[in-house]
């Protein structure tokens, strides 16, 4: 059984370990933060400007200068700070956030990262995507392994246009966990009843180990 | 000379023309100029390169200088909330510069600072770079991005005094600090205006040499995705 949106976020809090300062993207990611283990002293960075944040507040804690990264009313923590975008970024672009778990179009064989613009579609913007890519110590991708056609999402090389080159530490799909490495993608761990075949056949990148 | 101003519309007097750059604060509704904006709209004001990390919604924000259509460029890193924004993009009639945020930041904040350029790991490999000098630092590739400088900078800030000296309020500082540095003037709204003084001396974050111009008004503070939890 290839893992549910919930499975996927609890595999990724596999990532974190203790004392990480972490930021995590819009969708699935988010859903990270519901399985942090309980012994863990874990900061959350939203990239509008806070560290430490904290869960959605209830209707008479809401505060509209209290926002997180996709605009969603948040509250803050003992620890929370405040700061500006460019002290945000400072934080990010110079290597001083542990991880970050982000959602994806696709992800090639060497890295490279998809996720913020398809042609000739309404283009949104890649928000903090490309600066979070080039400066998290570790990048995880979390998303599915396959597109809503059926096609891989794990590619020899990424057709749409990028959002960083060779940043991609580790993907984690519905279908396992697979690790950027000299000559392709490592299996690391499959999803219960998985098989390699399956993910072989669901695998456009190359395969190694 | 005395900053204090009554109102949004006095204390833009003299200071918009058409074709003008415009730095605005603000993280999608969060922080936003709300009383500059709507001036700016009624001042009819046109063809405006605005930067600001997004275009606010159809009916609020950033979105109110769209609807008579009075902005030609928008420096932005997102524009997902404005649909009206999204049909000028497709008709042609409003161009759209993207820059990663922490780019946008870092551009404002160099340019407040007298710095013309920096070197940036950010959008190397990808389209954002094109164009664009790079160069090799300890063995890693860096694109060269620009300071911003712009003719107006108008930003919001939870307390002021009549030195300009500003402090915003949780995650609603975001943009504000780097556009109030980077305007060749730079109008700050305020929900009050306190007398000189009796703001916190250690926690003024932008420094009343950066504001030459300042009001109190009130403010809508929309907010765009309410989220809560069970009590």
């Amino acid at each position: 059984m290839p893992w549910d949106r919930n499975q996927m976020a609890e595999r990724a809090a596999a990532e974190l370990e203790d004392g990480f300062y972490v930021n995590l993207g819009i969708g699935i990611p988010t859903l990270v933060s519901n399985y942090v283990p309980a012994d863990y002293d874990i900061t959350l960075q939203s990239e509008n400007g806070m560290l430490g944040m904290g869960p959605f507040p209830t209707d008479d804690e809401v505060d509209a200068d209290l926002i997180n990264a996709g605009k969603q009313t948040v509250t803050e923590l003992d620890r929370t700070s405040y700061f500006s975008s460019s002290t945000s970024f400072a934080m990010i672009r110079g290597g001083h956030i542990n991880l970050s778990i982000l959602g994806a179009m696709e992800v090639s064989e060497t890295g490279d990262l998809a996720n913020w613009m398809i042609p000739g579609r309404l283009v949104k913007g890649m928000g903090g995507a490309m600066d979070l890519v080039a400066g998290v110590q570790r990048i995880v991708v979390l998303m599915d392994h396959a597109n809503k056609a059926g096609e891989s999402k794990l590619l020899k090389k990424c057709s749409l246009p990028l959002t960083g080159q060779a940043v991609v530490d580790r993907i984690i799909t519905n279908l396992g966990v697979f690790d950027v490495v000299e000559g392709g993608l490592k299996v690391v761990e499959l999803a219960p009843e998985v098989t390699m075949d399956e993910v072989r056949e669901k695998t456009e990148a190359a395969l190694v180990g | 000379m005395g900053k204090v101003y009554q109102d949004a519309a006095s204390a833009l007097d003299g200071l918009l023309f058409d074709g003008m750059s415009v730095a605005a604060g603000g993280f999608g509704l969060c922080g936003i100029p709300e009383n500059l904006i709507q001036a700016i709209k009624d001042s009819g004001v046109k063809n405006m390169t605005i930067a600001s990390n997004n275009a606010g919604v159809g009916d609020f924000g950033l979105g109110l200088l769209l609807q008579d259509k009075q902005v030609a460029k928008m420096i932005s890193s997102y524009v997902g909330e404005n649909d009206l924004f999204m049909q000028q993009y497709l008709a042609g009639e409003l161009e759209i510069e993207f820059n990663p945020q922490g780019t946008l930041a870092e551009r404002l904040r160099a340019g407040g600072a007298g710095i013309p350029g920096f070197y940036t790991a950010t959008g190397v490999g990808t389209q954002i770079a094109e164009g664009k000098e790079t160069k090799e630092f300890d063995g890693k590739t860096y694109v060269l991005e620009r300071g911003l400088r712009m003719d107006l900078a108008i930003v919001k800030a939870w307390k002021g005094d009549a030195q300009g000296n500003l402090t915003y309020r949780k995650t609603a500082m975001n943009f504000n600090p780097e556009c109030a540095t980077a305007g060749k003037v730079t109008v700050a709204e305020v929900e009050e205006i306190v007398p000189v003084g009796t703001l916190d001396k250690m926690s003024i974050h932008t420094p009343g040499v950066y504001v030459q111009r300042i009001f109190q008004g009130d403010h809508e503070k929309r907010i765009e995705q309410r989220t809560t939890r069970a009590a």
